[in-house]
């Protein structure tokens, strides 16, 4: 099959541009909340970038790789959310 | 940036862009803060501009825009596992009197913010705005990481996670059923390959929507641009939800339906991008002005969902935003008392008069998702005992047909979509 039918979420993410900043416009609001879940993990499901993980009890959160669209914060309210800081984030050569 | 505007826009993509353009071209001091590096670095859509629209703003603008083709069909695919049944328009009146054109944002909304510039307005890329300035209750400015800015009137162009609108207390949180996520990739193949494959001629283009062979609200868009294609699934998220899928996974899935597979074939990935889209139409638009401000576009939730109209609603809201603020310049009231026009005009206009007619559409659906899941199906499936010829006489064939049909959805419930389906859109 062809090389764009076959990749990883990882290696799409290569094609696209990011400046990443220091800090994360991503956090968990209460972390004690994420280890009883009452939405099955939603922001893992639904995140396009797989930016949201569970690992040692906690939800860990690879924010350099979110592209901003926003389904993490709608679906679950212990997700907090704001803009990258201007000119930060993803940068969109075709979007 | 103690200086002072009449207007402060919010976001440089359509919508802020048609707002500035109106109040700077007569002759309003007008800022544009775009947080990309430039304007469209963070904008996603299917998609197409519209020719009506957006030459409310830049007349013929397609001899000089970045656009990609001009859309001369309109594919509407319905999928079952391995097959699909495709009704399509193509018209020569799309050559001759255009319609839409397929773009990308990251070049056309330069392009146009740039039109927004040559008028006056000053725009600034690299700036969040992540706060409205208030004073007894009035809308005054926005805080951003360069300090604060001041003027009459801000108007929130800032997109379907519109920060400033929920800040002034203008619109509430999203809602999972009312916000379809959309994850797309921009594929390249070479330009005649296109041409090929769409049979097009060298500008011509086509957009398609698929449907069917998903969970529940679901659906596949494909466009033809220049020498890529723009291919991507749309799901609500609650439905997403609900399917224990990843979007990147449907999206696959998608990508690799035997119809859907040869078409891309051989292209090369440039781009993944995924964003949301505000569906739930009329009950949930924003309120959208307030003592010192207003709301225009995806910020305000101005989508129709079932045309797949949308950059047409953030334009024409735009241009409409604009030009209440140049009334209220000359009555020198920046109040609700005068902002209210806005709304007026939105419901004298198609934005709001489309989304009332549609009002019901969004429910409807997410209430009847066998409209994208059975129905698909059972065209295929009656399509496909059609056309097999074997020793079974046409009398038995039909009523097999028949009773494949009644045993995927009953004689009443059929009846009942039909006319409930009339009755939405009469």
């Amino acid at each position: 099959m062809t090389a764009a039918r076959t990749m990883s979420i990882t290696d799409k993410l290569y094609r696209d541009r990011f400046k990443v900043d220091e800090e994360s416009h991503l956090w968990i609001k209460d972390p004690k909340m994420c280890v009883k879940c009452p939405f099955n993990f939603v922001c893992i499901r639904v995140c396009p970038t797989y930016v949201f993980k569970w690992e040692e009890n906690k939800i860990t959160i690879t924010y350099d790789a979110c592209v901003e669209c926003g389904a993490c914060h709608i679906s679950c309210y212990n997700v907090g959310w704001r803009h990258p800081k201007g000119g930060f984030g993803i940068s969109y050569k075709y979007g | 940036m103690a200086e002072k505007f009449d207007s402060i826009v919010v976001g440089a993509g359509p919508g802020g862009i048609a707002a500035a353009y109106t109040m700077a071209k007569a002759g309003l001091k007008v800022l544009v803060l775009e947080k990309g590096e430039k304007p469209g670095a963070k904008n996603v859509f299917g998609g197409v501009i519209y020719k009506y629209h957006t030459e409310q703003i830049a007349p013929e603008f397609w001899k000089t825009a970045p656009i990609e083709r001009r859309v001369v069909e309109y594919q509407y695919w319905f999928l079952s596992e391995k097959s699909h049944v495709l009704l399509s328009h193509r018209n020569q009146r799309f050559n001759n009197e255009y319609n839409a054109f397929t773009v990308h944002r990251a070049k056309f909304d330069p392009w146009f913010a740039k039109l927004a510039e040559d008028a006056g307005a000053v725009v600034i890329n690299r700036t969040t705005a992540d706060d409205v300035i208030k004073e007894n209750g009035r809308v005054i400015g926005v805080k951003t990481e360069r300090g604060d800015a001041l003027a009459d009137v801000v108007i929130a162009a800032d997109g379907v996670n519109s920060i400033l609108a929920r800040q002034a207390g203008l619109r509430e949180e999203l809602r999972p059923d009312a916000v379809v996520l959309a994850a797309k990739e921009v594929i390249a193949i070479p330009k005649t390959r296109i041409e090929e494959r769409f049979n097009l001629g060298p500008e011509e283009g086509v957009a398609a929507m698929l449907l069917g062979w998903g969970p529940g609200m679901h659906a596949g868009f494909m466009y033809t641009n220049r020498d890529t294609l723009s291919v991507g699934i749309a799901v609500s998220l609650r439905d997403l939800d609900k399917s224990g899928q990843r979007p990147n996974e449907l999206l696959e899935q998608f990508k690799n339906h035997p119809s859907i597979a040869p078409l891309l074939q051989d292209g090369e990935l440039k781009e993944y991008s995924a964003h949301l889209i505000p569906e739930g139409g009329y009950d949930h638009v924003a309120r959208v002005y307030m003592d010192g401000m207003l709301v225009v576009g995806d910020a305000a939730m101005l989508v129709n969902a079932i045309n797949w109209e949308g950059t047409n609603f953030a334009l024409t809201s735009g241009i409409l935003a604009g030009e209440t603020v140049i009334q209220a310049k000359k009555r020198g009231d920046f109040t609700s008392r005068t902002l209210a026009q806005y709304r007026q005009k939105l419901e004298q206009s198609f934005v709001l008069k489309d989304l009332r007619k549609l009002r019901n559409v969004p429910s409807f659906f997410s209430s009847h998702p066998y409209f994208f899941t059975v129905y698909p199906d059972i065209a295929n499936e009656l399509a496909y005992m059609w056309h097999v010829v074997d020793d079974e006489t046409k009398d038995a064939r039909f009523k097999r047909m028949q009773s494949t049909l009644f045993k995927r959805r009953s004689k009443l419930g059929l009846a009942r979509d039909l006319f409930n389906l009339w009755r939405l859109f009469s």
